[in-house]
């Protein structure tokens, strides 16, 4: 069998504008999960016990249930709720940034839960509040920590992102199909597609690499 | 300066105070001894409410603790020295003592730096002032700590076991410190193992034992006399 070397040259503009868009909503995804991620894992250590079930509950029932199935509950299932529809970008948007931030809550409690309990007794013995323990002292030092493992979240994200193609959102993944529909040209194209995942997730993961060394010689 | 009046504290089922009643004056250093699990510690730690008391008051002064609403106000009057030294391992030296006086006390960063500086050459690491914790020994670090304390100017300083996680030549440099603050006056509430500092430095020896207090004396008192016989076991021990 030919390998059509034309076909993948001519359609390396349209994967790579869908693969800025894979970028586009995971680095978005990824941004809202993190800020989901540091409310809902600071109210998993929260002392009021309704807090801390319902921040469970939010993490367990993300956690449990396919992305798959997140998405066509925000795209599908949800305007039936609100009654009108969903623009499949917000959709792709919220269901990435909801599923993302129960993992990066898991990742900051953990993180949190790392750093030795004697801290917090420090910054409360010295009069500093609960709150300004936990900006200036353990978040601080939890954040070093918890930067290897959100940058296999973002890595894990930008893979995931491929399944909001299901909603017909034209990211990396629904450019490859689509092009395939018209030329059935799947191995060329998936190859295409794979390896343009490829260097975006090795792009990543050099990058976190790099952030790890920078902190660990800084302190 | 402090009043504790039936302090108790249980932990489920167990109860480690027992009824507490301890006062404190002004500018006085009350040593606390007693055996592992006594609850020394316990009760060190219910005096700023790093542990929540089960029952009973404790005022210092003369603002009774009442938890969370009031707690601040009182803790930056009352500065810890812990056993494990828990310093900001992500700061400077300086920045440790720096943090507190200006986020609590809304101190200008040059004011705290001034402050920060006087007390690192009063406990003679004025060069390690942009070094980070781990740079330094447990001797150095366990001094750092009792600057940050004092960086906020406390009425009162309690001591958890201070020198306990020290290895043995360095223990002297944190004691001699600790003396000098007695020496000026500081008032302070010391758990520890070292016999020679309470008798030396104490004003007054609480001897703990099953979540009471035993004897409540002088140290020339309590050394060469005491009158409980589980005192009496203690000091066979350790003496």
């Amino acid at each position: 069998m030919d390998f059509d070397w034309e076909l993948i040259n001519n359609s390396i503009p349209l994967l790579l504008t869908g693969a800025g868009i894979t970028v586009e909503i995971t680095a978005l995804s990824v941004f809202f999960g993190f800020c989901i991620g540091i409310f809902v894992g600071v109210a998993r250590l929260a002392k009021l016990r309704l807090i801390r079930y319902a921040a469970a509950v939010y993490v367990d029932f993300i956690r449990g249930t396919p992305l798959l199935v997140q998405i066509f509950l925000v795209y599908f299932a949800l305007p039936a709720v609100i009654g009108s529809r969903v623009d499949p970008f917000l959709a792709a948007i919220a269901a990435c940034s909801i599923n993302s931030g129960a993992y990066v809550a898991e990742i900051i409690r953990a993180g949190i839960q790392s750093i030795d309990k004697g801290q917090m007794e420090a910054g409360r013995s010295l009069g500093l509040s609960w709150g300004q323990t936990m900006r200036y002292i353990v978040m601080p030092q939890a954040f070093k920590r918890i930067i290897p493992p959100l940058g296999n979240e973002f890595i894990a994200m930008l893979k995931d992102s491929s399944l909001v193609s299901v909603i017909g959102f034209e990211e990396l993944t629904r450019r490859g199909q689509l092009i395939i529909a018209r030329t059935y040209a799947s191995m060329e194209i998936w190859a295409a597609v794979a390896i343009i995942y490829l260097i975006m997730t090795l792009t990543i993961s050099r990058l976190v690499a790099y952030l790890e060394r920078r902190y660990r010689t800084t302190k | 300066m402090i009043k504790i009046r039936g302090l108790k504290k249980n932990y489920g089922d167990l109860e480690v105070l027992k009824g507490i009643d301890l006062d404190v004056a002004d500018q006085e250093v009350v040593v606390i001894i007693g055996p592992s699990g006594s609850g020394k510690s316990t009760l060190l730690r219910c005096i700023n409410y790093l542990e929540v008391p089960t029952g009973g008051t404790i005022e210092v002064d003369g603002i009774e603790l009442s938890g969370e609403a009031n707690i601040n106000s009182v803790r930056k009057e009352i500065g810890m020295v812990f056993q494990r030294f828990n310093l900001f391992p992500h700061m400077t030296v300086l920045e440790n003592l720096e943090l507190a006086p200006m986020k609590v006390r809304g101190v200008s960063k040059a004011e705290a730096e001034q402050i920060a500086m006087e007390l690192l050459h009063k406990v003679g690491l004025e060069d390690k002032a942009q070094a980070y914790p781990e740079q330094l020994s447990g001797g150095q670090q366990q001094r750092v700590a009792i600057a940050r304390a004092l960086a906020m100017k406390p009425k009162a300083l309690l001591f958890d076991e201070p020198t306990s996680a020290l290895d043995p030549e360095m223990i002297k440099e944190v004691l001699d410190v600790m003396k000098q603050l007695a020496r000026e006056g500081m008032t302070m509430v010391v758990v520890t193992h070292e016999m020679g500092f309470a008798r030396e430095v104490g004003d007054r020896v609480v001897f703990v034992d099953g979540g009471k207090i035993l004897e409540n004396t002088t140290p020339e008192e309590f050394f060469t006399n005491p009158k409980e016989e589980r005192a009496k076991v203690f000091l066979s021990k350790i003496l």
